[in-house]
């Protein structure tokens, strides 16, 4: 049998897809919170990376991994006040903001790396901590599935539960109904009497907070260290996914799902005669590629109408 | 039964100057169906956003249930129990029945959405006023009727006393409509209060008990509906004193120039807005199309002008087939186009005046060479154009956003007949604008009108139309219902009814 | 006073933003460094302190330039292409392999050169403007992510193609001598290419103000269904704004190559097109406005250096200082308050002019 196709039907292959799509999978949430309050937010590669800084850094001085996950997530708060503050009091575009915060992002995480590591690469030289990793009971000695579904880290539990809070959030509280309406018709919920930038701003720490968590998965889980600008486009291949998924948890997680498919193919690709940098390339063309059809029906279905 | 509502005075000038109200005072008794009626710009839905709180009024005061109170916000009108249904509604399309109903006031269990009882009140509600919605439907899903049906809950719920409907039929089948009505009597019954803007005359005598006539600013009278009759009200209306002068028609016999033929087109809601119009346009003549807003008149000009596409039809110039023809392609054929909203379409108001002038010829030789603009003659162009047209500039170069209403529109008036037109498509040519430009406005076309074009006159002021037309179409519905040549004597009176959809005469052409 | 704040309102609020940004820096250098004193002296001064420190702030202020104008372009148009990123870097890789793979005379191999980067940028831009164009594929995410592609794209083509083996590091062959841009000032490595970049903000100038596709440019920009209803092609303003954008990002890259390091070396994108955007909301997309801001900026990018070199103070802290600055500008409500205070005290002083006359 052909080694890859033989690798992609081992369920080490369904492990790695999960193991990679849990960063995406929090960042789609992320921007699927804002997008569904009408203002999108595209400083998650930034939150991403910023919280990834500081779990780590707070983990590794304090030994204690609540405080590194509360930092890591205050700071992805911190970020999104930042945005929701320029965008909804100064009026700044959210977009022009965005591109901003994910810029200071990048520079004050090198920077603060070089102060408390002096590297401007990697953590590796301090000892941070990690998440931990789970067995689940009785799944984990059912084959193949075990294999797929048990031992992951704990946050990728979490991003699977998050598509639940996220559906619950949106779907059963009165923060995700005035959500939703303040982004569908804002007129229609002040004319009720909603604030409607007190609800944009809730929903810009939301994105906040799921950024956060994708941020600290990436050097607290997925790798143990924080290296400079590691998270490498996944806070706009999050832009894309939750698109793609029309900002609804089902299509949010498909959408998540398909990207990890296209990363993890990428990484067994790697063991192939393939040059690495073709592998790397995938995910992103494979973000244009969908974005495109996504693009190409929705013009046609509007002009069916 | 007592007053409910009373206001006294009320004064509302809007930034652009416009004086919407000029001291309107009123009163609605209690559990009554009252109408208001009157022309656009009559000022009636302004008088209605500032009981509920969308605008407010320079003077004036509130009265409700005998008290004074202060609307500042539509929440401080729904607090009060004063509710309204908009023309375009207020609904999030989207979301469901009941939480569009619920939202803002939605029942809670714990930190959750009670769904339970968010369905139950919804139901009670429903049940109540006899008003029957399918609750767990999406709002996108529903006919117009069902989600009209959902505004009122939506007032209902919030227990509101007070109810304005704005032009609530002007969306409605004649099926729906009579459903409305019926439930508008159910909530009579039940105590109350309705207040019902249209201009559809036989509806408001079919359902109101007193009727208000407003009529530039000012309300008219006021009287029981059992006293008018629709002639009266369309007089009242529309047939004031008549204090212009008709621009007599050019007596040179002119050719058939332009001509539209069949056009229908579907809007983006799927609703058939133009069925089949068809109309010849002549040189020497301006052809008026009166109709009230919203009968597809927007439409149809941005067919005629390339800017859509319509479902069916033919657009002629000088025999020669031009439909679905690019803009500039259009515009080659020397056809000018007034657009209806200038801020939208006439200008780039960051832009300066020249840029603004130049839009449709910088790339002709006099303006340009094979790539770069040819900056002093757009210059002298556009000074020249600044002082035939007499607008009030610092300079050529300053941005149109510094300019009145009134030169901006002389900006697109003056970039529009100076191309030497054949054909203009003037939409609007003259709103919001003051009576100087106006009044130049006026002139000008019809120095266009003797040098040989043919003008089609869109607008919604009735006035404009009997001053210039020479021929006039009324438009009801996306159907060109009356034609009629303009002679003396004609007035708003005999338009009226057409355009009120109480008459009809196809095949008059 | 209040007329001379009212008329030059922009440049004030330009002004204030970056003074609080370097308000921001001084305090952090502060509080980090050891030595704040020497810190600060070299934040300022540092770009001063020899011939070729200067000549690095011009070295540097020309790509940041080109990147500036070729975001400029869509951006007038209401494009949001911040692609020029990887245009600089895909167009660098290809036309280095063009330039280690082919020998002419250099009158010939030097044009040559650049037209094969414009045009392997243009390539790169017309992607994202005809997606845009025929079915409205949001620009701004499928050039974030072209960004990505031409990373790797560039990488595969240098490591596997053109790679000088007998390099130590992961570089490309050295370019023939007859494809460089030579250095004519002592002691600095100011190239033919800086020359180039001065061609280039007149002829961006010349484009977006004194030409028709310029005009067309800035209409569709400003009010697209004004430019629709005038006549103006829309459809093709939307996909050349962003082609003519990708060729000058780029020259942007090739002349870089060119002009200073002669090979392709490098192995991550060298910022340039984010720079590029940065300068072009400082600048408000003016191209004269806009390079002054990009020696600005390569200005504090060499403090950066210097600061890396001489003190404990990381040369991070100049994108902290860039992004403080475009939070600043894009905010529109920033200092509006004060502005209106300043309205309406004029109009109030005018008033009381003009009444004792009528």
């Amino acid at each position: 049998m052909n080694p890859l196709l033989k690798s992609i039907l081992s369920p080490s292959f369904g492990f790695a897809i999960l193991r990679v799509m849990t960063p995406i999978l929090f960042a789609s949430i992320g921007v699927a919170f804002s997008a569904l309050a009408g203002s999108i937010n595209i400083s998650l590669e930034g939150t991403m990376l910023i919280s990834a800084f500081f779990g780590v850094i707070v983990s590794a001085f304090t030994k204690s991994l609540t405080l590194g996950l509360i930092s890591g997530i205050l700071a992805g708060i911190g970020l999104a006040s930042i945005l929701a503050y320029f965008h909804l009091k100064l009026k700044a575009d959210i977009i022009l903001a965005a591109i901003a915060l994910n810029m200071f992002a990048s520079g004050f995480t090198i920077f603060l790396l070089y102060i408390f590591a002096k590297d401007k690469g990697t953590s590796s030289s301090l000892k941070s901590l990690v998440f931990p990793s789970i067995q689940i009971p009785i799944l984990k000695d059912i084959p193949i599935l075990g294999e797929i579904f048990s031992g992951h880290n704990i946050l990728t539990y979490l991003a699977l539960l998050s598509i639940l809070i996220f559906f619950i959030i949106i779907f059963k509280t009165p923060l995700g109904l005035r959500i939703r309406a303040v982004g569908q018709n804002p007129d229609a919920a002040s004319s009720v009497g909603i604030n409607v930038n007190k609800i944009k701003f809730y929903a810009l720490i939301l994105s906040g907070i799921f950024g956060a968590l994708g941020g600290l998965y990436l050097s607290m889980g997925y790798v143990s260290w924080f290296a400079r600008d590691m998270t490498a486009g996944r806070g706009f291949i999050a832009i894309a996914a939750s698109n793609l998924g029309a900002h609804l948890p089902l299509g949010v997680f498909l959408a998540s799902i398909l990207f990890g498919i296209l990363n993890t193919i990428a990484i067994y690709l790697a063991s192939l005669q393939v040059p690495s940098e073709f592998i790397q390339m995938i995910p992103y063309i494979a973000t244009i590629i969908t974005l495109t059809i996504y693009s190409i029906q929705a013009s046609r279905k509007k002009r069916k109408l | 039964m007592g007053v409910i509502l009373s206001v006294k005075n009320i004064v509302k000038v809007y930034p652009n100057g416009v004086v919407a109200n000029k001291g309107v005072s009123l009163d609605v008794e209690e559990g009554t169906i009252h109408a208001i009626v009157g022309e656009n710009g009559a000022g009636k839905t302004t008088l209605m956003k500032i009981v509920f709180g969308i605008e407010e009024a320079q003077e004036g005061q509130i009265f409700f249930k005998g008290k004074r109170i202060k609307i500042k916000n539509p929440y401080d009108a729904i607090k009060n129990g004063i509710g309204m249904v908009h023309q375009h509604f207020m609904l999030a399309q989207d979301l469901t029945v009941y939480e569009n109903l619920l939202l803002g006031i939605e029942p809670k269990r714990g930190i959750f959405l009670n769904t339970k009882e968010a369905i139950e009140i919804t139901k009670k509600v429903s049940n109540d006023y006899g008003l029957s919605v399918p609750f767990d439907k999406k709002i996108k899903d529903l006919p117009i009727g069902l989600r009209q049906r959902v505004e009122i809950l939506k007032a209902l719920i919030r227990n509101a006393e007070l109810l304005i409907l704005d032009e609530p039929t002007s969306v409605l089948t004649p099926q729906e409509t009579e459903v409305l009505f019926n439930t508008l009597k159910t909530l009579k019954k039940s105590g109350k209060t309705i207040i019902f803007i249209s201009h559809k005359l036989k509806e408001v005598l079919e359902i109101a008990d007193k009727v208000t006539i407003m009529r530039d600013g000012k309300i008219v009278v006021t009287k029981d509906a059992k006293e008018l009759n629709e002639h009266e009200i369309a007089y009242l209306m529309v047939g004031r004193e008549i204090s212009f002068e008709r621009i007599p028609p050019n007596d040179k016999q002119g050719e058939v120039i332009f001509e539209a033929q069949n056009i229908s087109f579907i809007n983006e809601d799927n609703v058939k807005v133009l069925k089949g119009v068809s109309f010849k346009l002549k040189s020497y003549e301006i052809l008026g199309l009166c109709g009230i807003e919203g009968n597809g008149q927007t439409e149809l000009v941005e067919i005629l002008t390339g800017l859509r596409r319509p479902l069916t039809g033919k657009i002629l110039l000088k025999d020669k087939e031009i439909t679905n023809l690019l803009p500039r392609e259009i515009r080659e054929k020397r056809v000018s186009h007034i657009p209806e909203d200038r801020m939208k379409d006439g200008v780039a108001d960051r832009a300066t005046v020249e840029e603004n002038i130049i839009v449709d010829r910088y790339y002709k030789k006099s303006f340009s060479g094979r790539l770069l603009l040819k900056e002093k003659e757009i210059e002298n162009h556009s000074n020249e154009l600044i002082r035939k047209f007499n607008i009030l500039t610092i300079s050529s170069k300053n941005p149109v956003s510094s300019l009145s209403g009134g030169n901006i529109q002389k900006v697109v008036v003056a970039r529009e007949l100076s191309s030497n037109p054949l054909i203009i498509i003037a939409d609007q040519p003259t709103r919001g604008i003051d009576v100087g430009s106006e009044e130049l406005v006026h002139n000008l076309l019809k120095d266009a009108r003797d040098n040989g074009a043919g003008i089609f006159l869109v607008s919604a002021d009735l006035d404009e139309i009997l001053k210039l037309s020479t021929r006039i179409l009324v438009i009801y519905n996306g159907e060109i219902v009356k034609e009629f040549i303009n002679h003396e004597g004609l007035t708003g009176r005999d338009l009226g009814p057409y355009m009120l959809g109480l008459k009809k005469e196809k095949d008059n052409g | 006073m209040d007329k001379y704040i009212l008329k030059y309102f922009n440049l004030i609020r330009t002004i204030i933003a970056i003074l609080i940004g370097v308000f921001i820096c001084i305090l952090i250098i502060f509080i980090i460094s050891k030595d704040p004193q020497n810190g600060l002296r070299y934040f300022f001064l540092g770009p001063f302190s020899s011939a070729g420190r200067i000549g690095n702030v011009i070295e540097m202020a020309s790509p940041i330039i080109l990147c500036g104008l070729a975001i400029s372009i869509p951006f007038q148009a209401e494009q949001f292409n911040v692609g020029a990123e990887g245009a600089l870097f895909i167009a660098a890789a290809v036309t280095t392999g063009f330039g280690v793979s082919t020998s002419f005379p250099k009158i010939i191999h030097i044009p040559l050169m650049v037209l094969v980067a414009g045009g392997v940028g243009a390539i790169w831009g017309f992607i994202p403007g005809i997606l845009k164009a025929k079915w409205k594929a949001n620009e701004l995410v499928i050039t974030l992510m072209m960004n990505y592609v031409a990373l790797y794209l560039s990488l595969y083509i240098i490591n596997f193609h053109f790679r000088d083996k007998k390099a130590g590091f992961l570089v490309s062959y050295q370019l023939p001598k007859t494809a460089w841009f030579d250095q004519f000032i002592k002691n600095t490595r100011i190239h033919y290419g800086v020359l180039l970049t001065i061609v280039f903000i007149i002829l961006v100038y010349i484009l977006l103000y004194k030409t028709k596709l310029g005009y067309e440019i800035r209409m569709t920009g400003m009010n697209i269904n004004f430019a629709k209803y005038g006549g103006i092609n829309t459809f093709k303003v939307i996909v050349l704004s962003q082609v003519i954008g990708g060729f000058i990002a780029g020259i942007a890259g090739i002349s870089e190559v060119m002009g200073i390091h002669r090979r392709f070396n490098w192995q991550g994108t060298p910022g340039y097109g984010w720079d590029g955007v940065v300068v072009a909301i400082i600048g408000r997309n003016h191209p004269i406005l806009l390079a002054f801001a990009s020696i600005f900026i390569a200005y504090l990018r060499v403090s950066g250096q210097v600061l890396n070199l001489m003190t404990d103070v990381p040369s991070e802290i100049v994108t902290i200082f860039e992004s403080i600055i475009i939070l600043l500008i894009t905010a529109e409500a920033f200092l509006t308050q004060w502005k209106y205070k300043i309205t309406l005290r004029e109009a109030e002083k005018r008033e009381v002019k003009i009444e004792p006359a009528s």
